[in-house]
Order: C-alpha cells, then sequence, then structure tokens
C-alpha cells in the first residue's frame, strides 16, 4: 500500500516536473525566436531528471537506515524492567510483537497493557515518519524542479545534459555484469574460507573420503574429501564428450558439407530442439527410462550396471550436449575458408579426404575450443547428475556403478537452509569455488582460442 | 620500382622471344568444348562456349570480371560439381573422352587435370606435406625415398625448392604470397597432371612475384597443357600462345594471341583491348 | 635420375593406371565417412525423437483422473452440530466473526470421514463386505475437505442429499488405469482386496469414471492427497519469476549491450567487460544459485523459497544471454544508417535510440524469448535457494513461498507413490515443455512478422 502511494507519487512528481520544462520551453518558442540548442522535449527531461534525483536519494536513504531507526525506536519503547529480563531472542520476540500490534494484525494471546502502548507508539511513529519522510523527499524534489525551470532558457545545452544522464544509466547497466562476477568471486571465496576454517584445505582437495555428518557438530564435522566427488565428476564428463563429441562433429560435418540444403533446414532446427529442452527433463528421462535400458541390456550380457550410474549420466549428458557440439562445430567449420577446400578438390581428393585431411586439421584449434566449452558445461550440468548418477561419493573407477559429483553435492549440503554456520553448508561453497575455477580456466581457454581461431580466417 | 620494372620487361622479353605463333597451330588439340552451358540455379552464366585448347602451351581466357573466363575453367576439372545448384551442360572432351561421361571418375580427372587458385591457399601443413598430400591420396609414391623425390623435383619444376630447401618442415602458411603460390603450383604438378587450369594465379600477388611467375609458366609450356584466366591483358600477351575472350557468358574471339591483341576481329573484343569495356 | 613427374605419354597412362586401381577403396572409405555422418544425425534425430515419444507416453494417461460420483447424504446423526450462527444475531460485525469462526472450527471437528464412508457404501452394493478403513481407501483423503467445504458454504445442506464428484484416490486410479500389476499377491498391493473388488464394482456400475484431469492445472500441490496434486502453485511461481526477469534483465540488458557497442571506448577497460560476459554466460547455473543463497538470502536478508530471489537469480544468469544477443543484433545494423542518421545532425544518442534500436527490434525480442524460455526450465540455482520447499499455496505476492514448474518436476520425480507420480511428473514435463514450444513459436513467429513489416 505504502510502496504504491510512493510510486503514484513520484510518478505524478515526474510527470509535473516533465510537463514544467516542456512548457517552459515552448514559452521561449514563442517569447523571443533566439535558436534554441535543445528541443522541448529534452527541457522536459532534464527538469524531470533534476526533480527525480533528490527525491529518490531521499526515498533510498530512508529505505536502507529506515529499519535500523524504527527498530532502535521500537527498543526506546519497552518499559526498562522489562527490557532488563529480556534476551536477545526475547527482546527480537518483543520487537516483532509490537510491529504487530502497529500494523493492526494482532498478536496471538494477550499482551499486556505496555505492548499495546508501544503498538500505538509505534503506528503513530510509522505514521509520522513515512509522511515526514514523503514530504521532505517531495519537497526537495520540488526545490530541484523550480531550480532545473529557473535554468531553462535558449542557451542552456538541455540535450547534452540529458544524454550524459542516459550514458551514465546505461553505464550502470554494464557495471552489473562485473558486479555479477564480482559477487560470485567475493561470496564464494567468503564462505570458502570459513569453511576452511572448519575443514584444512589439504583435507579437502585431497581427502579421498566424502562422509560429511550432517548432525555433527564441533570435533565431529565427518570426512570432506573432495577426490571422490572430483572423480565421479571426471567420469561422466568423460562418458558423456564420448557420447557427444563423435556424433555432434559427425552430425555437424554432414550438416554443413553433404546434406542438401531441404535437409539442413529441418534437421539443424531439429536437432538445437534438444538443446531448449530443460535438463531437468533429460534429468527424468535417463532415471526412467535410460536407467533401466541400461540396466537390463546389462544383465543381456552379463554385466551388472546400476540404473543409476555414471553410465547412464553420462549418457544423457552427452545427449544433451549433441546440439551444443554439433552447432559449435557447424560454425567453425564454416568459416574455414573456402578455398582449402577448393585446393583439395582441385588435387582430385575425395570430400570425405578433403574434411579429413584439409577441412577438420584447419579447423582442428576452433573445435578444441568448442570441446572445452562443452567439458566445461558438462562438469557444470547438475540436474541430470541428481537424479542420474545415484548419488554415491565413493572413489572407484567402474562406470557401471553409482557416483556423485561436485554439483550434487552442492545440492545435497545446500538444501536451501541458509543457516551457514557450519561446514556441513559453507562446503557448497567450497565445491562451487572449485567448480567455478575450473569451468573458468576452461572457458578462458577455450573462449580466447576460438577466438584466435576467427581471427586468423578473417 | 625500377628494379621491378626492369625485371618485368626483361621477363617479357624472354617470353616473348620463346613465342612463335605458327608453332602453336601445329600443336594437337588436347581439350575440345563444345556447346557448353552453365547455370547457377535460375541463373545463366555461360552460354554455348565451343573452344578447341592445344597441347603443350599456354591459352589464356580474358574478359571483364563476371564474364565467365573463370566460370568455364572451373568446367574442365569438373570444380563446378562442388557448388550447390550449379548445372553444367554440353561437352568438353579431354583427349577425346567425354568428361563428364557418368562413368568416368572425378577423383581420376582432376588427378589428370590440376589447379592453381587465385588466391594462394596452402593447406594448413607443412611445406613438405602440401606437395606430398596429393600423390599421398593417389598412392603415387610407393615409399618414402619415392615420395622425397616427388616433393623435391615438384619444388624444382615450380622454381621453389633453392628458398625452401631449408625449411620444408615449417608451415606452408609462413611463406610469402608469391613463394606460396609456387608451393600450390608444386602441388599441382606432384600429381603429375596432363593440364593445369589457373585461375587468375598472380591476382593478389606483386609484380616481382608476378613476374617470377610468369616466367615459371612459360618454363611449364615444355611439358603440360596450361589454361590460364586473368584479368591482365598484358600477361595473356605476355604468357600465351592461344587468347579467348569472353563477354557477358560469351566466348566472343579466339585466335593466336598476337593476332588477338594486334588485329581483333570482333568490335567487343577491339573495344576491351583498347581500354573501353572491362 | 628417372623423372617421377614426367609427362609423358606412357608415364601419364601409368599413372592414371596407379590412381585408378586406388579408387574402389578410396570410394569406400567416402561411402563410410558420409554413412557415419548419416548416422550421427539420425542417432541426434533419434534422440529428440525418443525423449519425445517416452515423455508423451509416460505423461499422456496422468492427464486422465477418475471421478468418483457420490451421493452424500449429510445425515445430521452423523453431523452433530449447532446451526450456523446467523449475522443478524449478534450486536456487533467482530461478535459475529468470532461466532462464525468458533462454528466452523466446530465444523472441521466433526468426522467427516463417516460422511465419506456412508456414501461410498451407499454407492456400493447392498451388502459388501469390507471395513471402514478398507472403503476410505478408495476415496482421495481430501474428499472429505470438499464436502465439508460444500457444507460451510451452505449450512442448509444439514440433513439433505447432494450430488458430489470426488476424485478417486491415487491407489484407486493406479488399480483402474492398470499402472499396477493386478496379479500381484496381497501383500504387494497398497489397496486390500475388498477395496480392490469394490472399485472394479465401482467401474462397472458407473460410481467411478474417466475424466480430463483439470486438477492437474487448477489445483496446488499436496502431499496428503497425491491424486489431487497440481501445478497451479508451481505455474504461478514461474510466472512471478518470469515476469521478475522480463523487467530487469530485458532493460539493463540492453542497455548494457547498447553502452557496450555503442558508447563504451575501446579500451582495455571494455575488453575486460566483454571477456568477462562471455565467461559469464558459460558459468554453470549452479553457481548462480550460490551467489543466490550467499547474497539475496544470507547478506540481504530477502525471504527464502520466494520467487524475488530466484527471479533475481534468473535475471542474473540471463543477462549475458541477453547482452551478447543485443550486441549482435547492433554489430549487425549497416553503418550507412548510422551515417545517415549522424548526417542529418542527430546525436550519437538519437541515433541509438531513434534509428539504431528500432531496426534490431526482432533480433532482441527473440533473443530475449528464448533467453526466458531457458529461465524458465532452470532448476538447479533455485534449489539452493529454497525453491524445493512443498509449498501448497498458489504465491499471490513474488515475496511469498513458492516453487517453479521445473522444481514442481523434481519434487514429484522424488515422490514415493512412483506409480503414480511417474506419469503425473511426465505430465508436468509436457506442461513445461509445451510452454517452451508455445515460447519458442512466440519468438519464431514475432521474428517472421517484424522482419517482414521492417
Amino acid at each position: 500500500m505504502n510502496a504504491l502511494i510512493v510510486a503514484g507519487l513520484l510518478l505524478v512528481l515526474l510527470g509535473v516536473a516533465y510537463q514544467s520544462g516542456w512548457s517552459r520551453s515552448r514559452g521561449l518558442v514563442t517569447a523571443d525566436g533566439v535558436k534554441i540548442h535543445s528541443r522541448p522535449q529534452y527541457h522536459g527531461s532534464f527538469v524531470a531528471i533534476w526533480a527525480m534525483v533528490p527525491t529518490l536519494v531521499i526515498l533510498g536513504l530512508w529505505a536502507w537506515f529506515g529499519g535500523g531507526i524504527t527498530r532502535d525506536y521500537t527498543v526506546s519503547l519497552i518499559p526498562t524492567d522489562i527490557m532488563t529480563s529480556l534476551d536477545q531472542v526475547g527482546l527480537n520476540a518483543a520487537i516483532a510483537r509490537i510491529g504487530a500490534l502497529a500494523s493492526g494484525y494482532g498478536v496471538t494471546g494477550d499482551s499486556p497493557a505496555w505492548e499495546q502502548a508501544a503498538g500505538d507508539a509505534l503506528r503513530s511513529f510509522q505514521m509520522l515518519t513515512f509522511v515526514g519522510v514523503l514530504v521532505l523527499a517531495l519537497v526537495a524534489g520540488g526545490a530541484a524542479l523550480v531550480y532545473a525551470r529557473s535554468r531553462i532558457d535558449a542557451r542552456l545545452r538541455a540535450r547534452n545534459a540529458v544524454e550524459r544522464v542516459i550514458n551514465l544509466a546505461l553505464l550502470a547497466c554494464s557495471a552489473v555484469a562485473i558486479l555479477t562476477t564480482l559477487g560470485i568471486v567475493a561470496s564464494l571465496i567468503s564462505e570458502a574460507f570459513r569453511f576452511f576454517t572448519f575443514i584444512h584445505p589439504f583435507d579437502f582437495f585431497f581427502g579421498t573420503v566424502w562422509n560429511p555428518n550432517n548432525a555433527g557438530s564441533a570435533g565431529n564435522w565427518g570426512s570432506y574429501g573432495l577426490l571422490p566427488l572430483l572423480s565421479g565428476t571426471l567420469m561422466i564428463t568423460a562418458i558423456a564428450m564420448l557420447v557427444a563429441v563423435p556424433v555432434g562433429l559427425m552430425a555437424a560435418i554432414y550438416l554443413s558439407q553433404y546434406a542438401a540444403p531441404r535437409l539442413r533446414a529441418v534437421a539443424k532446427p531439429m536437432i538445437e530442439i534438444l538443446a531448449g529442452i530443460p535438463t531437468i527433463v533429460f534429468g527424468f528421462f535417463a532415471l526412467v527410462t535410460v536407467g533401466p535400458f541400461l540396466r537390463d541390456m546389462g544383465n543381456l550380457v552379463g554385466l551388472t550396471i546400476n540404473a543409476t550410474s555414471a553410465l547412464t549420466a553420462g549418457i544423457v549428458m552427452g545427449i544433451m550436449i549433441i546440439p551444443f557440439v554439433s552447432s559449435l562445430s557447424d560454425d567453425i567449420l564454416n568459416q574455414v575458408p573456402r578455398t582449402l577446400r577448393d585446393g583439395a578438390y582441385g588435387l582430385g581428393a575425395t570430400q570425405s579426404e578433403t574434411i579429413r585431411n584439409v577441412l577438420l586439421p584447419a579447423a582442428l584449434p576452433g573445435i578444441v575450443g568448442a570441446f572445452l566449452l562443452a567439458v566445461s558445461r558438462a562438469i557444470g550440468e547438475t540436474m541430470i547428475v541428481v537424479l542420474a548418477a545415484g548419488n554415491a561419493p565413493v572413489l572407484r573407477g567402474s562406470p557401471f556403478e553409482s557416483v556423485a559429483t561436485i554439483t550434487v553435492s552442492i545440492v545435497n549440503q545446500l538444501t536451501g537452509d541458509t543457516d551457514f554456520t557450519g561446514p556441513q553448508s559453507l562446503v557448497g561453497f567450497a565445491l562451487g569455488l572449485t567448480l567455478f575455477v575450473i569451468t573458468l580456466g576452461l572457458n578462458v581457454v577455450a573462449l580466447y582460442i576460438v577466438r584466435r581461431f576467427r581471427e586468423q580466417y578473417e | 620500382m625500377d628494379m621491378v620494372a626492369g625485371k618485368v620487361k626483361m621477363t617479357q622479353q624472354s617470353v616473348k622471344s620463346a613465342m612463335n605463333p605458327t608453332d602453336m597451330l601445329e600443336r594437337p588439340i588436347r581439350l575440345t568444348a563444345r556447346d557448353v552451358t552453365v547455370h547457377y540455379g535460375a541463373k545463366q552464366a555461360l552460354y554455348g562456349i565451343s573452344i578447341d585448347i592445344p597441347d603443350r602451351a599456354v591459352t589464356s581466357f580474358i574478359g571483364p570480371s563476371g564474364c565467365g573466363k573463370s566460370t568455364f575453367l572451373r568446367c574442365i576439372n569438373r570444380m563446378n560439381d562442388t557448388i550447390e545448384g550449379a548445372k553444367v551442360g554440353g561437352t568438353i572432351l579431354l583427349d577425346g573422352e567425354d568428361i563428364y561421361d557418368p562413368a568416368l571418375d572425378v577423383v581420376e580427372l582432376r588427378a589428370r587435370i590440376g589447379m592453381v587458385f587465385q588466391k594462394p591457399n596452402p593447406f594448413p601443413k607443412s611445406i613438405y606435406e602440401n606437395v606430398a598430400y596429393g600423390p599421398r591420396i593417389h598412392g603415387l609414391a610407393r615409399n618414402k625415398t619415392d615420395m622425397d623425390e616427388i616433393v623435391i623435383s615438384s619444388l624444382r619444376k615450380a622454381g621453389l625448392f633453392e628458398e625452401v630447401k631449408d625449411r620444408l618442415n615449417e608451415p606452408g602458411t609462413g611463406l610469402s604470397g608469391g613463394q606460396q603460390q609456387r608451393l600450390c603450383i608444386a602441388r599441382a604438378i606432384a600429381v603429375g597432371p596432363e593440364v593445369i587450369l589457373m585461375d587468375e594465379p598472380c591476382s593478389a600477388l606483386d609484380p616481382i612475384a608476378t613476374a617470377i611467375i610468369e616466367e615459371l609458366i612459360d618454363e611449364l609450356r615444355e611439358n603440360y597443357t596450361i589454361v590460364i584466366v586473368t584479368h591482365s591483358m598484358q600477361q595473356a600477351a605476355r604468357v600465351s600462345q592461344k587468347t579467348a575472350f569472353f563477354h557477358l557468358g560469351n566466348l566472343i574471339e579466339e585466335g593466336v594471341t598476337e593476332d588477338i591483341f594486334t588485329n581483333p576481329v570482333n568490335k567487343q573484343t577491339q573495344d576491351y583491348i583498347m581500354g573501353r569495356i572491362g | 635420375m628417372t623423372d617421377t613427374l614426367s609427362t609423358t605419354r606412357q608415364a601419364s597412362i601409368e599413372r592414371t593406371q596407379r590412381i585408378r586401381s586406388g579408387l574402389r577403396r578410396r570410394h569406400m572409405g567416402e561411402a563410410i565417412f558420409r554413412g557415419l555422418g548419416l548416422a550421427a544425425i539420425v542417432l541426434a534425430l533419434g534422440f529428440v525423437a525418443l525423449l519425445f515419444v517416452d515423455v508423451v507416453r509416460k505423461g499422456v494417461p496422468a492427464f486422465t483422473q477418475s471421478n468418483l460420483h457420490l451421493v452424500v447424504n449429510f445425515d445430521p446423526e452423523l453431523l452433530k452440530v449447532d446451526p450456523a450462527p446467523a449475522p443478524t444475531a449478534f450486536a456487533s460485525q467482530a461478535e459475529y466473526n468470532a461466532a462464525s469462526l468458533k462454528w466452523q472450527r466446530d465444523v472441521a471437528m466433526l468426522n467427516w470421514n463417516k460422511v465419506v464412508e456412508a456414501s461410498l457404501r451407499a454407492a456400493a452394493p447392498a451388502g459388501f463386505d469390507i471395513d471402514s478403513k478398507q472403503i476410505l481407501t478408495i476415496a482421495e483423503t481430501d474428499a472429505r475437505h470438499d464436502i465439508r467445504e460444500l457444507f460451510v458454504a451452505d449450512p442448509s445442506l444439514l440433513g439433505q442429499t447432494v450430488d458430489v464428484d470426488v476424485l478417486a484416490s491415487a491407489n484407486a486410479a493406479n488399480w483402474i488405469k492398470g499402472n499396477i500389476d493386478r496379479s500381484l499377491g496381497d501383500a504387494q498391493q497398497q489397496l486390500s482386496a475388498p477395496a480392490r473388488a469394490l472399485i472394479d464394482t465401482f467401474v462397472e456400475n458407473g460410481t467411478i469414471s474417466n475424466g480430463f484431469a483439470w486438477s492437474i492445472f487448477t489445483n496446488v500441490d499436496s502431499r496428503a492427497a497425491p491424486a489431487s496434486a497440481g501445478l497451479l502453485g508451481a505455474f504461478v511461481g514461474t510466472l512471478w519469476m518470469m515476469l521478475i526477469v522480463i523487467v530487469l534483465a530485458v532493460p539493463i540488458g540492453v542497455a548494457a549491450a547498447v553502452y557496450l557497442e555503442e558508447f563504451a571506448p575501446k579500451s582495455r577497460w571494455t575488453d575486460l567487460i566483454e571477456v568477462n560476459i562471455n565467461n559469464l554466460a558459460a558459468v554453470p547455473s549452479i553457481v548462480f544459485g550460490l551467489l543466490g543463497a550467499a547474497v539475496f538470502i544470507n547478506y540481504m536478508h530477502l525471504p527464502i523459497s520466494a520467487p524475488i530471489v530466484g527471479g533475481l537469480v534468473l535475471t542474473l544468469m540471463t543477462l549475458p544471454t541477453i547482452i551478447i544477443a543485443t550486441r549482435g543484433a547492433l554489430l549487425g545494423v549497416s553503418p550507412a544508417l548510422r551515417q545517415a542518421a549522424l548526417g542529418m545532425g542527430a546525436s550519437r544518442t538519437q541515433m541509438v535510440f531513434h534509428h539504431v534500436l528500432p531496426v534490431t527490434f526482432p533480433s532482441i525480442l527473440t533473443a530475449t524469448i528464448l533467453g526466458i524460455a531457458h529461465a524458465l526450465g532452470e532448476t538447479a540455482p533455485l534449489l539452493l535457494i529454497g525453491m524445493k520447499a512443498f509449498v501448497a499455496s498458489v504465491p499471490l505476492t513474488p515475496i511469498d513461498q513458492a516453487t517453479a514448474l521445473p522444481v514442481q518436476i523434481y519434487l514429484w520425480q522424488g515422490n514415493e507413490n512412483r506409480n503414480f507420480f511417474e506419469p503425473r511428473t511426465a505430465a508436468a514435463i509436457l506442461v513445461l515443455l509445451a510452454v517452451m514450444i508455445v515460447l519458442n513459436g512466440v519468438a519464431i513467429y514475432l521474428r517472421s512478422r517484424l522482419e517482414k513489416r521492417a
């Protein structure tokens, strides 16, 4: 409700400011016929920006500090004799009760007279501060409006000023991407460091046992060895690559070199559909169809294959990555200059000889880049593995057994419970940091290779 | 600059002196084209080209860009097969054998009719491997010694051996433009072709490199039937014994090079040679 | 030295013979290679087909539900409760509200299972031998709530009989659909023998009939009553998140792309931003979940399990995609257009916003929709910000607890009642895929339309 009032008033202020700048600018035209630097729209925007900035600053300050001030005030409402009897939890409860009384929703149980009084006082305080802040903001905005309006004359370079603001806003938007990266790095590193205060980094990075004690307390945290998870991750990734690279690469070769235009027009988007399917769907497919199928196939030839195993997750993940590999390879093959192909044809090479001996070697750096990107994607993939790998964080070599991966363990350890106090949940960030570093390294190298490759043939 | 001009001039003279029109006319015919047409989809690019190409001589195709001279050249070793939607009509005979005969293997044909392209296009392999590639896929060398010999004599014939003999294992793409083009010529020679097609082989090269290649072409004439497409009339005059003028997909005039340049029959040829169209 | 490159007639013929002898093998190799390529295509397309056929085959049965047509007698003997308070009898609204609430509590305390049981028995053949516990397994557990709500809404029903449709229980539905092997012994069956027999009787006499499962679309998730578990809550949760993504990611992404492509000076700094964005696009989605958990929830204390946090995380995840696509589109605008605008005296900002951006609108729109479709299917980061909690209500605001469609799929596939929930999970997947197909279709349609107009 309050938010709606504020938004409404802001809109009104915006409109009034724009209108007043615009009309004053129009007035200039009729008055003296001098050549005006900026058009009326810019004068309107100029005034509107001037009016909005102080208003938003004041409202922003209140949004940031208002909570603390209100809380301090609420605490001051609690009588001293009661105050002394309250511990931290009790104090928080009292504040919450007073807040509930003030909001008018009421509280459960009976409330003593001082609570009622405090609630009433808090309500009027909130009302007063809300109106006060709003009025203050509007007055500041209005003053800025009047000032900006008075500055309007024919020579005012309003357009340049407005464009500078637009420019700044655009810059701020592009900074979001940087901030995201910084946020990722900062949160991963700080929480991971907290984890390392519980578990020695050596025990984490080189530990061979993964057995967190989720109910544990100091001295009995359990084991947090990364190696079983890493081996599971790498095994599944390797299987996925064994599926995705040959199929994806051959599909790209066929589509870009052999297929008739009509087949290409149909098959290419069809394969790309695979890329658009959510990974949870692949996970379900792996769990209920591929896993049991592989198990039955294994039984047929006398192999014991777990329905949820590295093999199941790897194969399905490979299927998921096929379009990724094929569309990247397709791009790269198309960038190899036609003249190279002509050179081989001109010598009498067959099409497959041309592709194998000339096209692929020429495209190799790009394809390696694509391969690394695909590896990075496989390592970071979560849902397929959560559903189909079986979650058995044990160091072993058989792809027919259940395994666990880094991503699975992140999901298991961070179940939405954000009480980041023990290594049980903090380990999620240490794992996340490991994952981030691995994938970032792969991505940087891959993107660099691909970029170099593109430049080579530009 | 003076040096360059001198070199070109010198080459020109040496080539001129070797040229003998009547000699050319006595040569047997190697390639015969009759009513060759090419369509790219709905668009017609060539209109009934008929020409005879003499053995062990240089025949040049000239004409303004887009006139169909390259298109016709690419018909001769069926490179147009690799372009989607291209359709070739008419007949082209190599030693009396129809090269568009369905029974004929295009791989074998291209081994017999080599090609050098407009832009030097060495493979991203070593110099040695570039030259060895053709003989290798065609199985022409029995052993390593054979292969070494093929590679070295090809490079020699292309006049490149002395320059690269110490770095045969370095990538071919590291050579200069003119060297790259000679490498491509060596690559074509290594397969032992009977005909070599050259599609504006000097258009991406500087004058010195051009002069060297022209000299080379003149030497190769001894052993190979050469067809060259060029946008430079001077080049055609310098290196070829027979010249054909193409315009808008038609073969306007063909004949002994000297006649074409000094005494063209057709008005369009004359306009082109005088620089009025192009 | 013999000339290996001899061009004599004899040498040429020999060479040709040599080449010819290898041709068979080489063409064979060609055919094999080509075959492998074709096989790869067939394999890839086969996977697409297999996946779709599998999900459709598994999911379609879940769109049928078994309805129980009961004749419910609101028997005063079973429903011993005071008459509902009338508004007129009270001095103030508050007193009436209090009395009304008390009455509703009393109603809720009644044993409504007795009413359900009586209705089921009434539908059964006379003298059918089945005990109370067994017969109640036929109706879904929330049947009693449905009937109770009818009564609360209209207390005058007391003593009357009314036709009511309720859902058959998940186990009953399994039995009817044949998801359970009928030959299994009693020990392995979820339902008792009399209950199974009665279900078959009900199907024969029309008490139970199958209909389209609207409940999947109109109900929220339920654990106690699996047969009535629906997607509405998850759907609305997803809707909230997509709304946030659209409101935040699109303007910020486009603005960032415009800045980088049109305004930013080409420097090391912008190079860094570019590398950063490309890498961000390849960061695993789960890492964004960690970011959300650490920053939005732990640091900023935004509510856990709420669409607002999910929306913010997905926004950050989608941003790089939108930025990259928009930059690509801007790069494709011909320099001629820019020069024309600048030549007319437009400022750089005017040139970008009046001339360049409108031209790129179709591509940006398409990229945005595809980015949103991708965010829509994302699961892993949402698990880390608590969106896998069981939520049995529709989130009315973006700060209410909620879940999302893909997370609902994750939750359902983990349900112990496999026989019933496997089809239902597949059905949820079909709904999710349908939404994605619609989004992609819209993207393609809009692009072709806008491009035609441009």
